[in-house]
């Protein structure tokens, strides 16, 4: 519901900063795509009108396939995605005379979320595997050995997400592989917040969802490479430095090199001042840098 | 203007009231006949749109089989998507199932009393509360089923979710209860009163009069209703998106979480690009629901004109 507002809010904003540059003749950006940036890319917007008041950036959300057809089309100067462009969008865009450019502006570490009564305090991907993957062999957390206070039943409640949600999509490639599918019977909740409300309440869930999401009623999995291996906990800081293995990179995509104002803007949003409003809003800055 | 036809000119012989009020009543003439054969046109204008928009699909990545029989659904799978919706008509069905044993109890039960039993203000009473019933939007209840309901099957039958068949049948049940009941009354209102009144004179008690001569006389009207609940059942979106847990799932018991055919398009449409097999294939699940409900719907319809010509 929040999201929607804040979409439907953004572009109502993007249609009046449109009237006010047609009249004031100030450069637009238009800013286009990730539902999981659309609130950074909002602030960045919104900030960005005390650092150059001749530069209007019109944001507005829809996901980020959304952003990347925009892109493909040519109707953005900056599309937003929580994803690469996939090798069919590449194509299909050069087929149209447009010339996409990855820049990573951020990263978000996606948490495994398990009951704050569970026990486990690390998980490997090999588990994971066995808890998310089709055909794997953990269906009850005695399978992995462990007692969890709460859950008689003792059955693996998966948690996961819609089909079409970058996070789904991110998730099962990095824990479960290229070929990896989820098993069968997942929850396929619809926003990244649902994931977390089930998981809190009930003791028997294991799901994931974006470090943002993360609330004090519920625990997060330390993740290792391998069983036994020494394990990383999620954090901002694990996600910036890239230790923490279940981090995505979060992409805006110009066309071509940018150039002009959109090179300043996106130089603005890499600098401390830009990348210190990602980390306000939960997400881990692409380097290391000082907020104060 | 030509001189050849001053006969037909004429004022006072003029057949052809092609007046201000002719063109009025003509407008009006054809507003009432468009309205009228509207809902045909609305039919096949939609059946049309889902048509074109999966047509993609049932010519290229569809295959009989594999859609029909295969319990996977993952059709966003970047290398090798999947379209079977086995597991979404199963937990449809089993949802709409388990609705009917819910409804039908209640429903039949309401009808009987209230065409039967009910006097005066306690039977229009009653019947206006049954329609305000019916009025509830669905949303309404998803929320009562993952806010209210979930929790309550957690505690009772000590499961792990409360979000399952058991939970998404309840709830459905007592939506479709409503409309199922306004139908069966109708039935049992269309019952001659000379069947009773005969029942009556060879010494039957009451019950008996009901249970061995009006129901028996109202059975195909009892059964459209029946079947409009399943149509009603097959259709709803918003409350077994809520309830019924969202999961892929051949459900082994009634406290499975499951999804349904309606929840899995209105839960992925909204971001799947226009046009991409994923879009079409959910259309397709449209077209196979669209004949779904429309054959039950038209068997329900039969059923019941068939009483009514009887």
């Amino acid at each position: 519901m929040k999201s929607k507002i804040i979409i439907a809010g953004s572009i109502a904003l993007a249609t009046l900063s449109f009237s006010i540059t047609a009249s004031a003749d100030r450069q637009l950006i238009q800013n286009k795509g990730s539902d999981t940036l659309v609130n950074v890319a909002q602030a960045w917007a919104e900030e960005y009108r005390n650092v150059d008041s001749n530069v209007a950036v019109a944001v507005s959300g829809g996901g980020s396939g959304t952003g990347i057809a925009a892109m493909i089309n040519g109707t953005v100067d900056i599309a937003n995605a929580s994803r690469n462009m996939k090798s069919k969008e590449l194509a299909m865009a050069k087929k149209k005379g447009q010339n996409p450019i990855e820049h990573v502006v951020g990263y978000d570490a996606l948490a495994v979320f398990i009951h704050s009564n569970n026990p486990a305090q690390t998980l490997s991907y090999e588990q994971l595997k066995a808890v998310f993957g089709r055909g794997g062999s953990a269906t009850k957390w005695s399978d992995l050995g462990l007692k969890v206070p709460g859950c008689k039943q003792d059955k693996i409640i998966v948690v996961s997400r819609q089909n079409n949600s970058g996070t789904y999509a991110y998730f099962k490639k990095a824990a479960l592989g290229k070929k990896g599918k989820f098993r069968q019977g997942t929850l396929d909740m619809h926003g990244s917040k649902d994931v977390v409300d089930l998981v809190e309440k009930t003791p028997c869930a294991i799901g994931y969802s974006g470090l943002a999401y993360a609330t004090d009623h519920i625990k997060m999995a330390c993740i290792s490479k391998e069983t036994g291996g020494s394990c990383i906990n999620p954090s901002v800081k694990t996600a910036s430095d890239r230790s923490y293995p279940i981090a995505r990179p979060l992409f805006m995509y110009t066309n071509g090199e940018p150039q002009g104002e959109i090179k300043k803007y996106l130089d603005w949003i890499k600098s401390d001042e830009g990348q210190c409003i990602l980390l306000k809003k939960g997400y881990a800055p692409y380097r290391d840098v000082n907020c104060s | 203007m030509s001189e050849t036809k001053p006969l037909l000119q004429s004022p006072s012989v003029d057949f052809d009231h092609r007046n201000f009020d002719w063109y009025v009543d003509k407008f009006i003439q054809s507003i009432v006949f468009i309205a009228g054969i509207s809902a045909i046109i609305f039919i096949i204008g939609i059946f049309v749109f889902i048509t074109i928009e999966g047509f993609g699909f049932l010519l290229e990545d569809f295959s009989f089989r594999e859609f029909f029989l295969s319990p996977f659904w993952e059709p966003s799978d970047e290398d090798a998507p999947e379209y079977g919706i086995l597991a979404l008509v199963a937990g449809t069905a089993s949802v709409t199932g388990l609705a009917m044993i819910v409804a039908i109890p209640f429903s039949l039960g309401a009808a009987i009393f209230i065409g039967e039993f009910a006097t005066g203000k306690l039977r229009e009473s009653l019947k206006v509360l049954v329609e305000l019933l019916a009025a509830i939007p669905s949303v309404v209840w998803g929320f009562i089923g993952l806010s209210i309901m979930n929790p309550l099957i957690i505690d009772v039958f000590d499961v792990p979710v409360g979000l399952n068949v058991l939970n998404a049948g309840i709830i459905l049940g007592l939506m479709a209860a409503p409309i199922m009941t306004s139908i069966a009354e109708d039935a049992l209102k269309a019952v001659p009163d000379r069947y009773r009144e005969a029942a009556e004179a060879l010494g039957a008690t009451r019950w008996q009069v009901i249970f061995k001569t009006v129901l028996p006389a109202a059975k195909n009207g009892l059964l459209g209703a029946v079947l409009l609940g399943v149509g009603r059942g097959f259709g709803e979106t918003m409350a077994v998106l809520m309830a019924t847990g969202h999961a892929v799932n051949i459900p082994g018991s009634v406290f499975d979480p499951v999804r349904a055919l309606t929840a899995t398009i209105a839960a992925e449409l909204g971001e799947t690009a226009v046009g991409s097999p994923h879009y079409q294939a959910l259309f397709t699940i449209g077209i196979f629901l669209f004949i779904i409900t429309f054959l039950i719907n038209l068997t329900a319809d039969l059923i019941v004109r068939g009483i009514r010509k009887g």
